[in-house]
């Protein structure tokens, strides 16, 4: 059972929505305030990352429901320049140093699970899970 | 979650215990309670959600506008939760990194491991410490039966890991050079060639090569632009430099070193160094080579081996216990 609603990221404002989604559905699904918390704080590295380096892209929710266990899932997708090298950017200390990829490993340390594919010239697709307990 | 509740009911309990009397007491139990805290690596957002949930118990009649506040102080501690993690992670790799770093330390100690020889009529003293882990610096000696005894003194420009796989190059090179050993121009020039066709332009090498003729007494060197060493001549008590000429290593593969001598009377020293001894930097700026051999004088009459050591432990003490650059000294002295 999968029920995804989006945010498109054009602008900053956006970010705002994207964490409003996600801090609804969370709540929804009975997410504590602290993962809540995380939760949005993840949204928001992921949909700023679109927004500074794609440009324009999606950022959706997922909520998830696998074997009886609740989840909540963001996927941020965008057709930007993409990552040329994945392994650097999920490199702590990368995002200081080169801009590119800020805070990733950071919103993989904050999720349960973190997916990320990207090709240069065709953009990048990155989906982090959070699972209730 | 077990953990969780015991937390929460030791910081619950800590509160309350203060909100009763604001004893000092109860805030070092909440320095205590800390420690478990970072020992547990519990992020700062959780702290900040044992707090609020301790005060809806123990005040479930504050103002809504309290409660909000939470909602703030929370989101921004999970920004510095964010870093917390990110620190956390950094400290695994620094540890992993230092570890890998010793073995890479132990194992350039094995690949690069001379003795220093026990001849007749001269006694050897001869110390090298890497300012990191890893050593940029060299020393080699060959002893070549009753003939001579040859010793080499390297410094690559740089030091830690880049200058420490350099070195690796180096020894390998004279090891597969038995032919030239006798004659340290000729060794110059075949490593000199080795190491301008092998390592980046950016690197360079210095060398001291010297032959010691047993027999005849006579120091046969070349140097390739390295730190000039001391002659020391003991009927004199004088100090001289063992000034020898040429290119450092690496610059041009056409480069000739020219040979010279020294005799060696009972009781003169050779005295080799890397510029990490005279590049020993402290308040007052670089120390000056005159400094040095105020240092060496005073433990002249002692074995080389114990004149290294105390020199090392001098100018180390000097720079407050951290070098700066690697450090090599070598002392050949003639007893008989």
């Amino acid at each position: 059972m999968e029920i995804q609603s989006c945010v498109s990221i054009l602008n900053e404002w956006d970010i705002v929505a994207a964490r409003q989604l996600g801090r609804n559905v969370a709540k929804e699904l009975g997410f504590g305030t602290v993962d809540q918390a995380r939760i949005t704080t993840a949204i928001s590295e992921l949909a700023r990352n679109i927004y500074l380096y794609a440009g324009e892209g999606q950022l959706c929710i997922d909520r998830l429901n696998e074997n009886g266990k609740a989840g909540l899932r963001i996927i941020a997708l965008d057709k930007g320049p993409g990552i040329p090298d994945i392994r650097k950017v999920m490199e702590d200390g990368f995002s200081t140093s080169g801009g590119l990829g800020a805070g990733l490993p950071g919103v993989r340390r904050l999720m349960d699970d973190f997916n990320i594919d990207s090709n240069p010239g065709e953009g990048t697709d990155i989906r982090a899970t959070k699972w209730l307990r | 979650m077990n953990k969780q509740e015991t937390l929460e009911a030791q910081y619950s309990k800590i509160l309350q215990e203060y909100m009763n009397n604001q004893s000092e007491q109860a805030l070092y139990a909440a320095q205590q309670f800390s420690r478990t805290a970072l020992a547990k690596k519990v992020p700062p957002e959780e702290i900040i959600s044992l707090q609020k949930n301790a005060m809806q118990q123990l005040m479930p009649d504050l103002s809504p506008e309290v409660w909000h506040s939470f909602d703030i102080l929370l989101e921004v501690m999970t920004a510095y939760g964010f870093a917390f993690r990110e620190h956390q992670s950094l400290l695994d790799t620094q540890k992993e990194l230092k570890n890998e770093m010793e073995i890479a330390s132990n194992v350039q100690d094995t690949l690069l491991g001379t003795s220093v020889p026990t001849v007749d009529g001269l006694e050897i003293g001869a110390l090298s410490v890497p300012a990191k882990q890893m050593n940029g610096d060299y020393y080699h000696f060959v002893h070549d039966g009753d003939h001579s005894v040859n010793v080499a003194i390297a410094d690559v420009i740089g030091k830690g890991i880049p200058a420490a796989l350099c070195m690796s190059m180096i020894k390998y090179a004279m090891d597969s050079l038995p032919e030239y050993r006798k004659d340290p121009s000729a060794v110059l020039e075949s490593l000199n060639r080795v190491v301008e066709q092998n390592v980046d332009d950016s690197m360079f090498i210095t060398m001291f090569y010297g032959m010691y003729e047993l027999r005849s007494n006579i120091l046969h060197f070349a140097s390739a632009g390295h730190e000039p060493g001391f002659f020391y001549r003991g009927k004199d008590k004088e100090f001289l430099d063992l000034e020898a000429r040429g290119l450092l290593l690496g610059v041009d593969k056409n480069t000739k070193y020219k040979r010279y001598e020294q005799a060696v009377e009972v009781g003169d020293m050779i005295i080799l160094m890397s510029d990490g001894v005279t590049e020993c930097r402290t308040d007052e700026g670089f120390i000056e080579r005159e400094t040095l051999i105020s240092y060496i004088n005073e433990y002249i009459e002692l074995p080389p081996q114990e004149i290294v050591n105390k020199i090392f432990r001098d100018l180390e003490r000097l720079q407050h216990f951290q070098l700066r650059d690697d450090f090599t000294i070598i002392i050949l002295k003639r007893t008989k």
